[in-house]
């Protein structure tokens, strides 16, 4: 095998999975509360618009981050206002979410920017960098790291910018709050039994929207990084369905944190390895078209729900809208 | 608790009061771009319904909307929500394509016709029942199983046009024509033949199709023991089964025909207008079907007048599009995520409220009628 792919893999599978981790966990606190969240594509998706918005008027990258959040955490808000505090459906109101975003984002582009609904690209000053861009060259130098293995933690692991390590961190900060905190125990537990939760003097509601703040803060991270670090400018419906593919990876982790960071690191690598296969003959299996692999995530979810490959179960009282017992 | 409402408001009114809302803060949108949402509906009315060329790009898309709104209608009467109608429109040109693809030279037009009906009503069917059976034998949730099957559509559709179907020789991705017998004739066409002369357009006789599978959801849902078995399940899954139904093969019954319903957008966009199979035909309507199917209340009637409102949105802002600068059509899109907000999501704030006005109104006037009896002696 050639000796840049396997660095060149590990960094392109990082890059892609980073934004389906942040949109992964954040589904993971709206599920686990008992809320379901369909809208992750659409917050997602305004999020990065925010965020290219503001970094093409203003040279800040917090300021560019901070909006997407805001943004993320507003429709957040409108998704537990609809469907926690009255009760609404909240499959509906996800998909409401995920149609206002694709449509108004184009809208305020095409008035904003004259664009066609594109913004014009971030400033370099605004955009994410490597944090260690040398990291490479130096550990090549390295007798030991010669070969693969060099590429391999320079280009691979090194050669990234902070929010794709922030992401991995995040990670291990959900799994603490969900597991090791009582914010946590008490999230756990209204999404499994909120009749519980509530007979033990603990408000379901408040609960519930803490959840749904928390999942805005992570998907305008999401959308933050796919203008700040991928793409540089707003493009229409730039997310395709990235949320969904979110989606797919909490459910294929079985709603907890590890094991969706792993189906995200898989999901990621089947896209980084679906572009370098392109017209290459397996031995074997013959020429595996990319449409194929890039429709895998998808398949391996259905036929994990279906119970086909191990069980996935979800958090009982997931969708099903609190009503307080008089 | 308040009261519920009477049924007359119920049906006519929350449903305008809705639309209303999501019209309103839809103005307010246009307003903060800075145009004048009264000049831009002006407009829109009178690209929609002005011309006789207008008013036929209006029901072409009417006539996309009601097949998908009427699969996501049929659904959420077997208690489902159909998510999935954009995939299984895409199957549905689909099989419409490939019976047009294989016969379209060997058939004539009467028997390849049905049969490019019947092969996209299949397709689309299969496409759906496949997720009804997982949820009803294998306990995976429709909405993510139709969600996921949405984008195996879309690259299953990819690759047979990239890979199997593509003409030979032509650059950009769709399969060769279908033959003339394929064809289905257009509206203009079927006007000439009995002398009326019709601007050329996109509408095509898919119309009386849409129109006659809504009343046969109709007669299906209301006038027919296996619509009745359907929607018991979909009201009380228990109960149904007390009464000994079965509520498993009813939620396959219930997408498979959903999904049939969904598959025969193309009769519209593939027999009726492209004449080949193509990418992205569908457009989003699969999406719009929730609209469509959620302000038309679920019932076919509702759905074909929700679906006349949303050809006329879309067909209206492309016009205005034209015309005003800065103006784009995904400003329809808006406005269509607004109403599924308004009258979908946020069903339960709007109509507890509607309903303390009209009780307070019958209170109002039955305190009225109350009072002049007593004062009538003293007069």
């Amino acid at each position: 095998m050639d000796e840049a792919l396997i660095g060149a893999l590990i960094a392109s599978t990082l890059r892609v999975a980073t934004p389906l981790i942040l949109c992964a966990l954040a589904g993971l606190l709206a599920e686990r509360s008992g809320v379901v969240d369909i809208g992750l594509e659409g917050k997602m998706l305004f999020a990065a618009f925010a965020a290219a918005a503001s970094g093409a008027v203003v040279d800040s990258t917090l300021l560019a981050l901070g909006l997407a959040m805001a943004v993320a955490v507003l429709l957040s808000w409108l998704h537990g206002f609809a469907c926690v505090s009255q009760r609404g459906d909240q499959v509906v109101s996800g998909m409401a979410i995920d149609i206002i975003a694709a449509g108004l984002t184009v809208v305020l582009g095409i008035a904003w920017f004259h664009q066609g609904g594109q913004t014009p690209p971030v400033a370099d000053t605004v955009r994410l960098h490597a944090l260690w861009p040398g990291a490479q060259a130096t550990l090549e130098r390295v007798p030991v790291l010669g070969g693969w293995l060099g590429p391999a933690i320079g280009e691979g692991l090194l050669g990234h910018n902070a929010l794709v390590y922030a992401a991995l961190a995040l990670v291990g900060a959900v799994w603490w709050l969900v597991y090791r905190t009582r914010f946590g125990l008490r999230l756990r537990a209204v999404g499994e039994n909120p009749q519980m939760v509530d007979a033990a003097g603990v408000s379901v509601l408040k609960l519930r929207h803490a959840a749904l703040t928390l999942n805005g803060m992570l998907c305008g991270l999401a959308g933050g990084y796919l203008v700040l670090a991928q793409n540089a400018s707003f493009a229409p419906n730039m997310t395709a369905g990235r949320g969904f593919m979110a989606l797919a990876a909490l459910i294929f982790g079985n709603w907890r944190p590890l094991p969706a960071l792993l189906a995200c690191l898989l999901f990621g690598f089947l896209d980084a390895a679906a572009i370098r296969l392109q017209g290459v003959s397996l031995p074997g299996i013959g020429e595996v078209p990319v449409q194929a692999i890039q429709a895998l995530p998808y398949l391996l979810t259905v036929i994990l729900l279906a119970g086909f490959i191990g069980r996935s179960t979800a958090p009982k009282a997931l969708g099903i809208p609190y009503v307080k017992e008089r | 608790m308040s009261a519920p409402l009477p049924r007359w408001a119920d049906v006519v009114v929350l449903p305008l009061v809705n639309l209303a809302i999501a019209l309103l803060v839809a103005a307010l949108v246009v307003a903060l771009i800075g145009q004048s949402p009264g000049q831009v509906m002006t407009m829109l009315v009178q690209g929609a319904f002005g011309t006789e060329r207008g008013l036929s790009y209006t029901l072409y898309y009417t006539t996309t909307f009601i097949f998908t709104g009427l699969a996501v209608a049929l659904a959420s009467h077997g208690g489902l929500f159909n998510i999935g109608a954009e995939g299984q429109a895409t199957l549905g040109g689909l099989g419409t394509g490939l019976v047009a693809l294989w016969c379209s030279q060997t058939l004539p037009a009467p028997l390849l016709l049905p049969l490019m009906f019947i092969g996209g009503a299949l397709f689309g069917m299969i496409w759906a029942a496949v997720p009804g059976y997982l949820q009803a034998y294998r306990g995976s949730h429709v909405v993510i199983t139709t969600i996921m099957f949405n984008f195996l559509a879309s690259s299953l559709l990819v690759y047979l046009l990239v890979n199997r179907l593509k003409a030979p020789g032509n650059m950009s991705v769709e399969s060769v024509s279908f033959g003339p017998a394929a064809h289905l004739p257009g509206m203009h066409e079927a006007l000439a033949w009995v002398g009326v002369t019709w601007p050329s357009s996109p509408l095509n006789l898919s119309l009386f199709l849409a129109l006659f599978a809504a009343v046969g959801v109709y007669a299906f849902l209301w006038h027919s023991r296996a619509g009745y078995r359907l929607r018991a399940v979909g009201s009380s899954e228990g109960a149904a089964a007390y009464a000994g139904i079965r509520p498993r093969r009813q939620i396959i019954v219930a997408m498979g025909l959903s999904g049939a319903l969904a598959g025969m957008v193309g009769m519209n966009e593939i027999a009726g207008v492209n004449g080949k199979l193509l990418l992205d035909f569908v457009g989003g309507a699969g999406f719009t079907g929730i609209a469509v199917a959620v302000m038309g209340r679920n019932h076919p009637l509702g759905v074909v007048l929700a679906s006349l409102l949303f050809g006329a949105l879309f067909q209206g802002g492309a016009e205005v599009s034209f015309e005003v600068p800065g103006f784009s059509r995904d400003m329809v899109v808006t406005l269509q995520g607004f109403i599924v907000l308004f009258s979908g999501a946020m069903a339960y704030v709007i109509a507890p409220a509607l309903a303390a006005l009209v009780q307070r109104a019958k209170s109002a006037r039955g305190a009225a009628a109350a009072v002049q009896p007593s004062q009538a002696p003293h007069g």
